[in-house]
C-alpha cells in the first residue's frame, strides 16, 4: 500500500491535471466497453434461442415423438419427460444427501477436524469436472447392471447436485442467527429438535431456493448423461430403459446432418433455457436478501 | 426415548452424511483408478507424450488432448480475465447503482445457461462467424505466425477458447467482486481524499490490494474451462492432432471421451478413456487446491 500511494503521489507531482482527468475518462470508457461486452453474450444467446427456436415450438413438438429421419414434423415430447424423471431420480438421492451433509456441516463446529474434511470433500466434488461424473457413473451404475438406464443417469445427476445443495444449505442453515438457537434451547427442547422445528423450517424458504438451483442446474446437465442414461426415440417411463433428455437430444440433432434436426435442437434449447433460467429466476426471487427469515 | 439417546442417534444420522460425502469424493476418484489401470500401471509418462490416439490399433496416447484442453482454457482466460475484471470495476466501482444491478443480474443469468446451449449457439453462429469474418483477417499473417495457419472450418481450437471464455466470465466477474467488496470504504477515500480520480483511487486502492485474489479467481475459472464438455465437443472439431494453428480442428481431454465413451467396445480402449478422465480429475483438482491456497493466503487482510 506505501509503495502504491507512493507511486500515486509521484504521478500527481510528473502529471498534468488535464493530462490526469483525459486518462480518467479514457479508463472510464474502456471498463464501461469491457462491461458491456461481458453481458453482450447473454443478449446474443438469447436473441438467437428466441429467433430460430419460436417457430418450432409447437403443441406438436411438447407432446409428439421424433418424426422418422428426413420427415418433418414431430417433437420432443419424450424428451421433456425423460428430463423430468432423470431430475427426479437425482432429487431422491441429491437431496436428502445434500441437506443432510448441509446439516451436519451447519451443526458441527468450526474446529471440527472431521467437518472441515467433510466441507473439503464437498469442495472438491463441486470441482469434479461433469464428464468425469458421467465416467463415474458409468462404472457404479451401468457396468454392474449390464445396461445404461434412467436410474444410472439419476444417479450422475445426483452426484452433481449433492455438493451444490450441501454447500448452499450450510451457507443458508449458518445465517440463522445465534440467538435463535438458544432460545430453543432455553425452552428445553433438545438439540435436534430445535435443529428439525426451529432450524429448518426457519429457513425452509432458502433450503428451497438450494433444491431449485441444484434442480436448474441437474436439468441442464448433458455430459453425465451420455453414457448413463443414453438417449432414445420413445417414450420411456422405466427406471431400467434408456432414457431421453433435453440437453443430451439437442446435442443429438444439433450434430445431425438434418436441417430438420437443426430446428428441432433450436427448439428444444430454447425450452430448455426458458426451464432454467425460470427456475434461477425464481430462486433468485425467493431469496434474494440472504436473510433469515426473509 | 431419553433426550441424551435422541441427541445421539441425530449426531450419528448426521455424521453418517458426511461420511458419505468424504466415501463419494473418495470412490470417484478410486474407480477412475480401478478402470485406467490397464492402461497407468506401466506409467503415465508414456502415456502423456504419445501424440498417437488410435483405437483401432490400440494405441492411446494423450499427448493431443492434453495439449487441446491446455491452450482452449489458456484462450479462454486470456479473454475472460480482463473481461471479467473490467465488468467487475466498472459494476463495483463506477457504474450507477441502477445500471450496476441490471448488468449484475445478466451476468447471473449467464451463469446458468446450460453449457449445451453455448455449444449449440457457438457451433451455429459463433463458429460460421470465425470462419467467415475473423479468420479472414488473420491470412495474411499466417505465413509468417504458425498460430494463425491455414484455413478455418469455423469449429476449432479458438473457438472452443471463445466460447469457454464466455461461459467462465461469470464465475471471473462474481469472484472478482466478491473481492472488490471486501476493499474497505476508508481505503478509496482516502485516496480520493488525496485528490487523485476515480480511475486512479480504484487503481491504487482498489486493484492493486485485490491482486492475489483477482489471481485465485482466474485460477478457478481456469479449472472450470478444463473440465468443461458439452460446449466444447460441439465446437473444437474433434480431431485428435497436436496442432499450433488456432484455426485447426481440437479434441480436449472432456470432449475425447463424451465423442468415443459409448462407442467404445473392447476394454483397452475403455480403460484409456478412463485414463484420460482420471488425468482430467487430477487436473482440476490440483487447479482448484492452487485457487483455494492463493485465495486463504491473500484473505483476511483487512481485519
Amino acid at each position: 500500500m506505501e509503495i502504491a500511494t507512493k507511486k500515486l503521489l509521484l504521478e500527481f507531482m510528473v502529471t498534468t491535471q488535464a493530462k490526469r482527468k483525459r486518462k480518467n475518462i479514457f479508463a472510464n470508457l474502456v471498463l464501461s466497453i469491457l462491461a458491456i461486452l461481458a453481458v453482450s453474450p447473454l443478449v446474443a444467446i438469447l436473441g438467437f434461442l428466441i429467433s430460430k427456436g419460436i417457430g418450432a415450438l409447437s403443441w406438436e413438438f411438447l407432446t409428439s415423438l421424433p418424426a422418422p429421419y428426413g420427415e418433418s414434423g414431430g417433437g420432443m415430447g419424450h424428451s421433456i419427460v425423460g428430463t423430468f424423471i432423470l431430475v427426479l431420480f437425482a432429487s431422491l438421492l441429491g437431496i436428502p444427501v445434500g441437506f443432510g451433509a448441509g446439516i451436519f456441516l451447519a451443526e458441527s463446529s468450526k474446529e471440527s477436524r472431521f467437518a472441515s474434511i467433510v466441507r473439503l470433500c464437498a469442495e472438491m466434488l463441486a470441482g469434479v469436472p461433469s464428464i468425469v461424473v458421467g465416467l463415474f457413473a458409468y462404472f457404479v451404475a451401468v457396468l454392474p447392471f449390464g445396461g445404461f438406464s434412467a436410474f444410472a443417469g439419476g444417479f450422475a445427476l445426483s452426484v452433481i447436485m449433492i455438493p451444490v445443495i450441501a454447500r448452499t444449505s450450510e451457507e443458508i442453515l449458518r445465517l440463522v442467527p445465534v440467538h435463535v438457537r438458544e432460545a430453543g434451547l432455553a425452552l428445553g427442547l433438545p438439540r435436534w429438535q430445535v435443529v428439525m422445528r426451529i432450524v429448518l423450517r426457519g429457513s425452509r424458504k432458502g433450503l428451497f431456493t438450494a433444491v431449485l438451483l441444484a434442480v436448474a442446474r441437474a436439468s441442464g446437465e448433458t455430459a453425465p448423461l451420455l453414457f448413463t442414461a443414453l438417449n432414445s426415440r420413445l417414450w420411456s417411463f422405466s427406471a431400467t430403459q434408456p432414457i431421453s433428455s433435453l440437453p443430451v437430444q439437442i446435442y443429438t440433432y444439433a450434430t445431425s446432418p438434418s436441417e430438420e434436426w437443426h430446428q428441432q435442437a433450436w427448439g428444444g434449447a430454447l425450452l430448455l433455457v426458458l426451464l432454467v433460467l425460470g427456475m434461477s429466476l425464481f430462486a433468485r426471487f425467493l431469496f434474494s436478501g440472504k436473510k433469515y427469515g426473509t | 426415548m431419553s433426550s441424551s439417546l435422541s441427541e445421539k442417534i441425530f449426531r450419528t444420522i448426521l455424521g453418517a452424511f458426511g461420511v458419505f460425502i468424504v466415501l463419494l469424493m473418495f470412490s470417484v476418484a478410486i474407480f477412475l483408478t480401478v478402470g485406467a489401470w490397464p492402461v497407468i500401471r506401466h506409467g503415465l509418462s508414456d502415456f502423456v507424450q504419445t501424440q498417437t490416439w488410435n483405437p483401432v490399433n490400440g494405441q492411446f496416447g494423450a499427448l493431443a488432448v492434453l495439449f487441446g484442453t491446455l491452450v482452449s482454457s489458456s484462450i479462454a482466460i486470456a479473454i475472460a480475465a480482463p473481461l471479467g475484471v473490467g465488468a467487475a470495476i466498472f459494476l463495483k466501482e463506477l457504474a450507477p447503482a441502477r445500471v450496476a444491478s441490471v448488468f449484475s443480474f445478466l451476468i447471473e443469468m449467464l451463469a446458468a445457461v446450460p453449457s449445451v446451449i453455448f455449444g449449440l449457439w457457438g457451433f451455429f453462429v459463433l463458429a460460421p462467424a470465425i470462419r467467415d469474418h475473423v479468420a479472414p483477417i488473420f491470412y495474411p499473417l499466417g505465413e509468417y505466425v504458425p498460430i494463425f495457419r491455414g484455413p478455418s472450418y469455423g469449429v476449432g481450437i479458438l473457438t472452443a477458447g471463445v466460447v469457454l471464455a464466455l461461459m467462465i466470465l461469470p464465475t471471473m466477474a462474481a469472484i472478482v467482486r466478491e473481492i472488490f467488496s471486501a476493499v474497505p470504504q476508508h481505503q478509496r477515500e482516502a485516496a480520493l481524499g488525496l485528490g487523485s480520480t476515480r480511475w486512479e483511487a480504484v487503481r491504487v486502492a482498489v486493484l492493486a490490494p485485490s491482486k492475489p485474489g483477482i489471481l485465485s479467481a482466474a485460477v478457478l475459472a481456469t479449472a472450470r474451462a478444463l473440465g468443461e464438455t458439452m460446449a466444447v465437443t460441439m465446437v473444437i472439431g474433434n480431431r485428435n492432432a497436436v496442432s499450433l494453428s488456432l484455426f485447426d480442428p481440437g479434441q480436449s481431454m472432456a470432449s475425447l471421451i463424451a465423442n468415443e465413451y459409448a462407442e467404445a467396445s473392447d476394454s483397452r480402449h475403455i480403460a484409456a478413456l478412463m485414463a484420460v478422465g482420471l488425468l482430467l480429475l487430477v487436473i482440476s483438482l490440483v487447479v482448484n487446491a492452487v485457487a483455494r491456497i492463493i485465495a486463504k493466503r491473500s484473505a483476511a487482510k483487512w481485519k
